[in-house]
């Protein structure tokens, strides 16, 4: 992180304005694809920076804000860089601050602000399509008359008057700070002059915009919105799973070729069974959800691009309100059902930390995509293909039964943390509704790019450290000659899951369970796999998970098998989610928490489930 | 607050409402910082607002119209800004 952090000698310039603005949209059109995305060191804020072809600009897009008073992490790091009081970014040399032209009166307030901070601005009067279509006129040269600092028009979507904007930022970079102005002291006093400066340079009010009204009226509609609503998130998880198989069996195919390349190649010994058991079968289990990721963030960056998103929220508020949380959460936790880091990471949005945290805390609860190889093994070993009255399927039913407790016990523990470890004032529920827009096909694009970069890498790094060190413990110690039981029973995992057997014995887990649950840390689907080396399986994965579901009909109890489904309702189990949580909470103490409680209520969940089925079955 | 009419703050109020902004009611520290966060936002004294939406489930929070936008809100903030018949 570090050297992304000193590369810049160049002049930077801080992109900064209110949410809603078009600012990233301006931002991405200037920079492109030659940009750097990075962490705040100690802070979970992203730092987005590019350059402008060309010439020696340099960008920094900062979080949106409406105020030089900050209200959360993310506007707390704009405050300070716009100071110059950030402890690793340099104070930008200009600011370019980012009107929407649709919205004057209220965005110029914080132009007005930015301008008193003794720094040379340029200020773009952006949308200015949006403005021109709802019939605002707006008198651009007026405007930077009445400011004293270079106002330019542009349409950042449609790359227009960007050129003047870059010579007016290269201008700005010699000029001198503008003349101090009378902006008053209060909120209430500056919104006054920023108004009354608006009303100026407006030549035509405008009528508004009309799509968005209309728009409103069906989605916001008291029976038809939450009907759309759940329509749309219907369709995402059938897309997530019917669109991803195909690159996923091609991923699969792929991976399967790569390791009988390497069987054909290189002889039989240490090496070979490294790179195929331990890094291509581990890292591969998880690199093969990335198709699904990358089709729910598809969807939720098209959802957000549109402005629909925080209609989402605005409907779901209320019930998650019934929990303490706030309808913010409802993003990160929905991002949840891909994979619990990607939602973790979206709780930054959430300005209360007692909020963040405890959407952090229940987004493992979300049934993520790992777990849904070891729901259909299991599912398929043990619960019969019968269809009930109705035509639904029995398979099918569980399956949704083991997403819905998930559910539950989410908002339970929410509201249990809320009233407990995570107590604290009620956070407020505030959002700007902007103009619905055609998705912005730049911002879904940067969007998954970006997603897709975080994911591979850490594939390559915990992933792949992690299963190399269990790939290690299962092979050492070597078994005994002529020993009868698979070799995994000698090593360090079947000694681990034999102390593990002894705990996990009043929930109907046997050994090979225990032992396949300790390699299933890397990620919890690499439990499928394991329980295949240790019922002595071996092949590709479709072979295991064919030949798991006759071995395990024959080895375990109906009771052990729904335990074993309850177990993986909460299933604590997963380094990435350890990890990620600990980056974004700082420190141990809630990863632990979230371990413990997760651990406490799987074998809660398992221990009822083993012993009500097996008084009930037997 | 004694003074002020329960009926005359925006978060008592239904959808389809339309009038003009007052004013700003609260006197302690917290109501203070909430009523310079609600200006930040866009609300401010004389401008229109009207009540677009509510929540379906249970009316709460509010989509509320203010000048040229949108904004959503929990009726207990709402209910820091009084308004008037426009």
């Amino acid at each position: 992180m570090s050297e992304q952090m000193s590369e810049t000698n160049a002049p930077l310039i801080a992109v900064v304005g209110n949410p809603n603005c078009g600012k990233s949209a301006l931002f991405n059109a200037l920079t492109g694809l030659r940009q750097k995305v990075a962490n705040y060191p100690g802070a979970t804020v992203e730092r987005r920076v590019g350059k402008i072809d060309n010439t020696n600009l340099t960008l920094i897009d900062l979080p949106g804000s409406y105020g030089l008073e900050p209200r959360s992490a993310d506007e707390e790091v704009t405050c300070q860089v716009i100071k110059g009081k950030h402890a690793t970014e340099q104070k930008p040399a200009v600011i370019l601050s980012v009107v929407d032209a649709t919205n004057l009166a209220q965005h110029l307030r914080f132009s007005l602000e930015l301008r008193s901070l003794g720094l040379p601005i340029v200020i773009a009067l952006n949308m200015t399509d949006l403005a021109a279509r709802e019939k605002i006129k707006i008198d651009a040269d007026a405007l930077s008359k009445k400011l004293g600092v270079p106002v330019i028009e542009t349409v950042a979507v449609r790359k227009k008057g960007l050129d003047t904007l870059v010579s007016a930022l290269t201008k700005a970079l010699d000029a001198p700070a503008p003349d101090q102005m009378d902006i008053g002291d209060s909120v209430r006093q500056r919104q006054k002059v920023a108004r009354k400066i608006a009303s100026d340079a407006t030549l035509s009010e405008g009528i508004g915009h009309k799509t968005t009204r209309n728009l409103d009226r069906i989605l916001l509609n008291p029976i038809a919105g939450p009907v759309i609503l759940f329509t749309i998130l219907f369709l995402m998880f059938q897309a997530v799973f019917s669109w991803a198989q195909a690159p996923q069996d091609m991923i699969e195919g792929g991976i399967g070729a790569l390791q009988s390349t390497l069987v054909n190649t290189l002889s039989d010994g240490l090496l070979l069974s490294f790179l195929n058991d331990g890094i291509l079968s581990g890292v591969g289990a998880v690199i093969v959800f990335l198709p699904q990721i990358l089709i729910l963030f598809l969807f939720i960056l098209v959802l957000e691009s549109t402005g629909y998103m925080v209609r989402a929220a605005f409907i779901m508020d209320r019930l998650m309100a019934s929990v303490g949380l706030n309808g913010r959460a409802f993003i990160p936790l929905l991002s949840s059902f891909a994979c619990a880091v990607p939602g973790i990471m979206a709780a930054r949005s959430i300005a209360n930390e007692r909020d963040r945290l405890t959407t952090i805390l229940i987004s493992p609860l979300m049934t993520c995509s790992a777990r849904l190889p070891v729901y259909t093994v299991i599912i398929a070993a043990f619960i019969p293909n019968n269809t009930l009255t109705g035509g639904i399927g029995l398979q099918g039913l569980v399956m949704f039964a083991l997403y819905g407790i998930g559910i539950i016990a989410a908002l339970i523990v929410a509201a249990v943390l809320k009233r407990t470890v995570a107590q604290g004032q009620a956070d407020t529920f505030m959002l700007e509704l902007p103009k619905y827009q055609a998705p912005n096909v730049r911002f879904v694009l940067i969007g998954l790019y970006e997603r897709a970069r975080i994911f591979i890498r850490r594939a390559g790094t915990i992933i792949f450290v992690s299963t190399a060190l269990l790939w290690l413990l299962a092979i050492y110690p070597n078994a005994p000659t002529g020993s009868n039981q698979p070799d995994i029973a000698y090593s360090f995992v079947g000694i681990i899951g034999g102390w593990l057997e002894v705990i996990f014995a009043p929930i109907g887990f046997n050994w090979e369970i225990s032992v396949a649950l300790v390699p299933g840390m890397a990620a919890r689907e690499i439990a499928i796999a394991a329980l295949g080396t240790v019922y002595s399986l071996s092949g590709s994965e479709e072979v295991i998970e064919a030949g798991l579901v006759s071995v395990l009909n024959n080895a375990w109890s109906l009771p052990t098998a729904l335990s074993f489904l309850a177990w993986f309702i909460f299933a604590p189990q997963c380094l990435s989610t350890i990890a990620v949580t600990r980056r974004e909470t700082g420190g141990w103490k809630w990863p632990l928490f979230m371990v413990a409680y997760l651990f406490a209520l799987a074998y809660a969940a398992s221990f009822i489930t083993f012993q009500v089925a097996t008084v009930l079955l037997t | 607050m004694a003074d002020i009419n329960e009926g005359t703050l925006l978060g008592n109020l239904k959808v389809g409402y339309h009038g003009q902004i007052k004013g700003f009611v609260g006197q302690n520290a917290a109501a203070s910082n909430m009523i310079d966060q609600l200006r930040e936002m866009g609300f401010s004294e004389g401008l229109d607002v009207s009540i677009l939406h509510q929540n379906p489930f249970g009316k709460d929070p509010i989509a509320v119209k203010v000048g040229s936008m949108t904004i959503a809100l929990r009726r207990r903030e709402a209910n820091l800004i009084e308004v008037m018949a426009s």
